[in-house]
């Protein structure tokens, strides 16, 4: 006891992390906030706006419907995949998993989460291609099959360009949901299954009243972590479609970015970022109250 | 019945399948296409041969090999770094359980949750002050501690349950808590460590807001750069775009394959929950 009250209390080994995470995210996101409430360009001395930018930023059109297409984003990045994966994960741990062997249906969810471990930026390169208005593989296709009619101008056309980076985005996220449900489908009880089955339960209300039931603590951790990369979503929106046709695309921190460094207005890039961080923090305490309190069931 | 029905769901399941991977194969099929086969025959035609003068054109073109090197110097170090930082924090909260635990776990995951659209800005402006701007060290650093935000939340909950009885048995052998760190805790924890040096190798190599924003000359540039702003000048023709996709996709099939089975490896120790 003696010789353990001399030696360095386990706080020591915090010191380098604490170090570190003060210089790159503590002092820089007070720095961000600080900066929102300054008129800025980048050079000289920031000069001090009180809270002008966010007064802007509430009149600003293009503020508000890049929030709006946040919302489409949520759309296309948690609630369809999760919706899509929940089929799929209890399709391929139901049907293939059990009667062609586990290995094909390993095979078939490494299909769908493939796009997951792609560069955003190389997926980008994928889709602007496949979109390509002269000479993109989905146009020809169309052509191909005798639906010329349908060609468009998948990513340049103002009214279809969100459409197009929403279904992208479903494509990058699918696989994501898909590994997280099949893992939690090993953790329900078979004989739940059995009982269900005995009562003469058709495939589909078993899977909703025994499955979704089950694997709640799975739906809810994905949605919120899924929310949270939608709100996030800077990449595809930069290789797609720079924000464009018109702003038709643009999402929060593509304005930001836009903010900073094209029209150099940084006391407004950071107003923007500091609100989408506030919003992105409150679902981040959700998550991680929802995840203790799962967590505290499961004990 | 049941049995009858199995085999239109596989089918359907394996259609879906071949959709999500079939951009991938159309890009494979096209970056071997030469320009006049390409615009003769369309992206849908079979290649006539294997022509990889695209490919070789574009390697040249943007110095890939570099770009190659840069990535897997930057993800590599930050994969290291950050597994560092992450088993020094995580032994202070999970084995030394430190006062204030769960704020500093909270902490911990706020940080990993913040966008990096709030650091971004900060970060340019202050490594230019102290003159690590545009170079690979201060992405390196930037993503070590990005990366160990998550890496000390996972693996502090990891030690939460490590056995104490083993943490006892070395200490009363007279190892100090440097000691019992190194030869104890990390042999043991190996599985989980090798998941987070996979998973921070493959994130910090598939970044893109903050590498673009700092890394500016062509030199220091990583794949997932280079091809970013390639794509966003709109320069290259069909076949080039087919090359460049194809140059971005193989890495990351070959860490996938690295991956899957990483992965395995970690749900099998229990260490991903």
């Amino acid at each position: 006891m003696s010789r353990q009250q001399r030696e360095y209390p386990y706080t020591l080994f915090l010191i380098p992390g604490a170090l570190a995470f003060l210089a790159v995210i503590v002092v820089p996101s007070l720095m961000n906030t600080g900066i929102s409430f300054t008129h800025w360009q980048g050079v000289g001395t920031p000069e001090w706006a009180g809270l002008d930018n966010y007064r802007t930023l509430l009149d600003d059109d293009a503020f508000w419907e890049s929030f709006r297409h946040s919302l489409a984003m949520v759309v296309a990045m948690a609630a369809i995949p999760t919706a899509l994966g929940l089929v799929l994960a209890a399709g391929l741990f139901d049907f293939v998993g059990k009667h062609f062997g586990s290995r094909t249906a390993s095979v078939l969810r490494a299909c769908f989460y493939l796009p997951q471990v792609l560069p955003i930026a190389v997926a980008g390169i994928v889709w602007s291609w496949i979109l390509a208005p002269e000479d993109g593989a989905l146009n020809d296709l169309l052509k191909a099959v005798g639906l010329g009619s349908l060609r468009h101008d998948w990513l340049g056309d103002p009214d279809l360009a969100l459409y197009s980076v929403m279904g992208v985005m479903v494509w990058v996220q699918l696989g994501f949901p898909l590994v997280v449900f099949m893992a939690g489908l090993q953790r329900v009880d078979p004989a739940l299954y059995e009982a269900a089955e005995l009562d003469g339960a058709s495939w589909w209300r078993r899977f909703w009243h025994v499955t979704l039931p089950q694997i709640r603590p799975e739906i809810s951790v994905v949605l919120l972590w899924c929310t949270i990369a939608a709100l996030k979503v800077f990449g595809a929106v930069y290789v797609l479609t720079k924000g464009g046709p018109g702003g038709a695309t643009n999402v929060p921190s593509y304005f930001s970015f836009q903010s900073f460094f094209e029209t150099t207005q940084v006391g407004y890039g950071s107003a923007v970022s500091t609100v989408l961080t506030v919003i992105i923090l409150a679902l981040a305490l959700v998550a991680l109250r929802l995840q203790t309190r799962a967590e505290d069931q499961e004990r | 019945m049941r049995a009858l029905r199995r085999y239109p769901v596989l089918a359907a399941l394996i259609v879906a399948a071949v959709l999500m991977v079939l951009p991938f194969l159309v890009v494979a099929l096209n970056a071997v296409k030469s320009p006049a086969e390409y615009s003769a025959n369309g992206p849908l035609s079979l290649p006539k041969g294997l022509y990889l003068d695209g490919i070789a054109d574009f390697w040249e073109r943007v110095d890939f090999g570099q770009k190659l090197i840069n990535s897997v110097l930057i993800s590599g170090s930050v994969a290291i770094g950050a597994a560092v930082l992450s088993v020094l924090n995580a032994y202070a909260i999970g084995i030394g359980r430190v006062k204030g635990r769960p704020w500093v776990l909270a902490f911990f995951v706020l940080a990993n949750m913040l966008p990096q659209e709030a650091l971004v800005y900060p970060v340019y402006y202050l490594s230019k002050e102290v003159g690590l701007y545009d170079t690979r060290l201060s992405v390196i650093l930037v993503f070590i501690v990005i990366q160990a935000a998550f890496g000390t939340y996972l693996f502090s909950s990891v030690l939460g349950a490590f056995p104490r009885e083993i943490v006892e048995a070395a200490r009363i052998d007279g190892a100090n808590k440097w000691q019992v760190l190194w030869r104890v805790v990390v042999p043991v924890s190996r599985p989980t460590i090798g998941v987070l040096l996979v998973f921070f190798f493959i994130w910090t190599w598939n970044e893109f807001l903050l590498p673009l924003v700092m890394l500016i000359s062509n030199d220091n540039q990583t794949v997932s750069v280079a091809l970013g702003v390639l794509q966003g000048q709109r320069l290259m023709d069909a076949t080039m775009t087919n090359a460049a996709a194809l140059l971005g996709v193989v890495p990351a099939v070959i860490f996938f394959l690295i991956f899957q089975r990483t992965l395995t490896r970690g749900i099998a120790a229990g260490a991903v929950k």
